[in-house]
């Protein structure tokens, strides 16, 4: 019974840690369609913010739910204006754009912080389940992703930034007509969704630390969770991390962290044979 | 900018490159005369910098070291140095550069299984001497390579009675997922079974993994008695900041023999994660002999920035090129199989790391092995146990018998 408890809470954790990589890519790429190869990049530079400010002495929550995602953010707003914005609609141009930024920068994090993990401690201590234990964090985690999509969920569908958002990637001449500027639009939607990916690196230094190269790790599992779900944001990412993560760590009880892996992309592939457009493509068109 | 670009020029162009890319297998001498040149190929970039950067460091100290004695021969020895970022064709381009280049006279280096098995059989067949000094899973038999660095049979066989005996015998064991780790776990199964204890589970884990989770709650439900860990790597530290994060430090206790290898981990973990690891190796800083104290207090005078991490593959560096100096000295000559022979003699050699002698039959060092605990970021030795036999290369290889061996074998203990 204990051991069962334990067991779920690992497959929400495995669940939670896919929202969290791939919620600000499905703002990125299921919302904007900007192909962002260096997201995994974003969630690192999360994690170096968080590990860099921790040594200074600034305290955890702050660096993790704060700072992180602000400096990521900013970083965002700046590749948006820099980079992205001029290949908006050209889907192939933004990959080989992205992907060059994503290796300049895990080559600019080595050559200054070196190619060695750095790491934090891990926040709170353990708590007893029965005869295990569960570290509380891991708890914190599950706890994180669902505030995550709550917010996103609540920001898209009731409040006017959500909606102008929206209504500018559908069609952004007609918001343009509004008196709306897209282009601010645009920036701040990039913004918000590199916002969420140095979040997530933040929730995720305390755990398996931070090395430059890190984001190469994330990156197909973050892109196979928005594809699999398709475009609707909050119930895509919702149903393929749910999916995604408990099968995969089903397996990965069962028979260890490679069948895992395997059965995540085979489930993946099973998914987008069947529902090409992903899971929203099909079912629950109407959601956001 | 011209953007003519003639077929003529655009040939001239290319061929150009492809000589230069041809030149470094020119056998040409480059050899300033009056040098001995020593070649090190170390990862100075790439996941393993953390250990590739002391093992170069100390061979330069110790370059320095015999050239302030007054060099060899009447010549002063000159270190030749590449990188070969972590990248195993870069590793056998430098390798082959060393031998027919620079026609160096010994190579130093190679750290994972894989860049060693890369450049061994180019140093052999090129016939140029070779000190792998990093322990791995055992198994390499080949006259030209002399291997300083432990063995499972030396570490694993002293390691797993030891930690048994004070926790019990129920072992769990998680391990990387490459030949080291596959072999190293064999050995484990093995003298847990001979000490009539028991290995209830063997969980092995790609170098990329970094979440532990489930393998946390696996270990919670097997209920062993204690861990044992061979996993390797920076991926894995997570590991040991998870199995405390889960409050596991005081429930059951973890041996490693890969903990701490090379010192980095010490540096990355927090001491209330990393106390009260016990490991095995054949070098710990904290080793209380005057050479070794004489030893650390001459790197620390050498780097007082940036001072190296002190392990088993930085000492054994060391160690390789005092080891090389002395049998250059006895045969008076630079000559690959006069040295050799200098080495198989017996010869015991008193080191920081305590004695050490080349085993004739295997090449590899016969030498003192430690058990310590580790507390708040040093090592307290709690046992020693002197010459130690690589017992586990001795089951394949003899050398006296096959002198033209070059392989590794896969120490089957299936």
């Amino acid at each position: 019974m204990d051991y069962s408890l334990v067991v779920a809470i690992e497959l929400l954790r495995e669940v939670a840690g896919l929202i969290l990589i791939a919620t600000g890519l499905a703002i990125v790429f299921g919302m904007m369609r900007v192909i962002n190869i260096a997201h995994g990049e974003f969630i690192m530079l999360g994690g170096y913010t968080v590990v860099l400010t921790t040594k200074q002495g600034v305290n955890i929550w702050i660096a993790i739910l704060i700072l992180a995602p602000l400096v990521v953010g900013i970083f965002g707003v700046v590749v948006e204006r820099l980079i992205i914005r001029h290949l908006y609609g050209r889907i192939i141009d933004s990959l080989l754009a992205t992907w060059g930024l994503s290796l300049f920068l895990i080559g600019f994090i080595t050559v200054v912080f070196g190619n060695t993990v750095e790491g934090v401690t891990t926040p709170f201590a353990a708590v007893a389940i029965g005869q295990y234990r569960v570290s509380i964090y891991t708890l914190f985690l599950i706890f994180a992703a669902m505030a995550v999509i709550a917010s996103v969920y609540l920001t898209l569908r009731h409040t006017k930034a959500g909606l102008i958002a929206r209504a500018t990637m559908q069609n952004p001449d007609m918001v343009e007509t509004l008196g709306i500027n897209s282009k601010l639009v645009y920036m701040a939607t990039f913004g918000v969704g590199a916002a969420f990916a140095g979040l997530a690196g933040g929730l995720l230094a305390p755990i398996s630390g931070v090395v430059p190269s890190m984001g190469a790790l994330l990156i197909g599992k973050a892109f196979i969770t928005v594809v699999t779900g398709g475009t609707a944001v909050v119930a895509g990412t919702l149903a393929a991390s749910s999916i995604l993560g408990s099968i995969s760590q089903s397996v990965t009880f069962m028979f260890g962290p490679v069948f895992g892996d395997a059965t995540l992309l085979f489930v993946a592939l099973i998914l987008l044979r069947l529902l090409p457009q992903g899971i929203t493509g099909r079912i629950f068109t109407r959601s956001v | 900018m011209t953007r003519n670009i003639s077929r003529r020029s655009m040939l001239k162009g290319t061929a150009a490159v492809g000589a230069a890319g041809a030149l470094p297998l020119m056998p040409f001498a480059a050899q300033a005369a009056g040098e001995i040149l020593v070649g090190g190929l170390h990862d100075l970039s790439g996941f393993i910098d953390f250990a590739g950067i002391p093992m170069n460091q100390i061979m330069l100290m110790a370059i320095e070291e015999i050239n302030a004695g007054g060099g060899l021969l009447g010549k002063k020895v000159k270190g030749i140095v590449y990188d070969p970022q972590t990248n195993m064709s870069l590793y056998s381009q430098y390798a082959t550069q060393l031998a027919l280049k620079d026609k160096a006279s010994v190579v130093m280096g190679g750290i994972t299984s894989a860049s060693r098995e890369t450049i061994r059989p180019i140093l052999h067949r090129y016939k140029t001497l070779y000190f792998y000094n990093t322990l791995y899973e055992g198994g390499v038999c080949d006259r030209n390579e002399i291997s300083l660095g432990t063995t499972p049979a030396q570490t694993v066989e002293k390691l797993v009675p030891y930690t048994m005996g004070l926790w019990g015998k129920k072992v769990y064991t998680i391990a990387a997922d490459y030949n080291y780790g596959q072999i190293t776990a064999a050995w484990v199964k093995r003298y847990v079974e001979q000490n009539g204890g028991e290995v209830v589970a063997t969980d092995f884990f790609p170098l990329d993994v970094t979440n532990f989770g489930s393998t946390i709650s696996k270990i919670q439900s097997a209920k062993p008695d204690m861990v044992m860990s061979v996993l390797v790597g920076t991926g894995h530290l997570g590991f040991y900041n998870q199995w405390a994060a889960a409050g596991m430090k005081k429930e059951i206790p973890i041996a490693s023999t890969t903990f701490g290898a090379a010192g980095a981990e010490l540096e990355i973990l927090k001491p209330e994660v990393a106390n009260g690891i016990i490991t095995s190796y054949g070098y710990y800083p904290s080793i209380d002999s005057p050479a070794n104290n004489e030893w650390v207090a001459k790197v620390n005078k050498r780097y007082p920035e940036k001072t190296p991490l002190l392990s088993e593959l930085s000492a054994f560096t060391w160690e390789g090129m005092m080891i090389w100096a002395d049998a250059v000295r006895t045969a008076g000559s630079l000559d690959r199989m006069k040295l050799i022979e200098v080495m198989e003699s017996g010869k015991t050699y008193t080191m920081p790391s305590g004695e050490c002698s080349i085993d004739p039959k295997t090449h590899h060092a016969i030498r003192d092995v430690y058990i310590a605990d580790l507390k708040d970021k040093t090592y307290i030795i709690k046992k020693k146990f002197s010459q130690v036999q690589p017992a586990d290369t001795q089951l394949v290889c003899d050398l006296e018998k096959n002198p033209n061996s070059n392989k590794h074998y896969e120490i089957s203990l299936k």
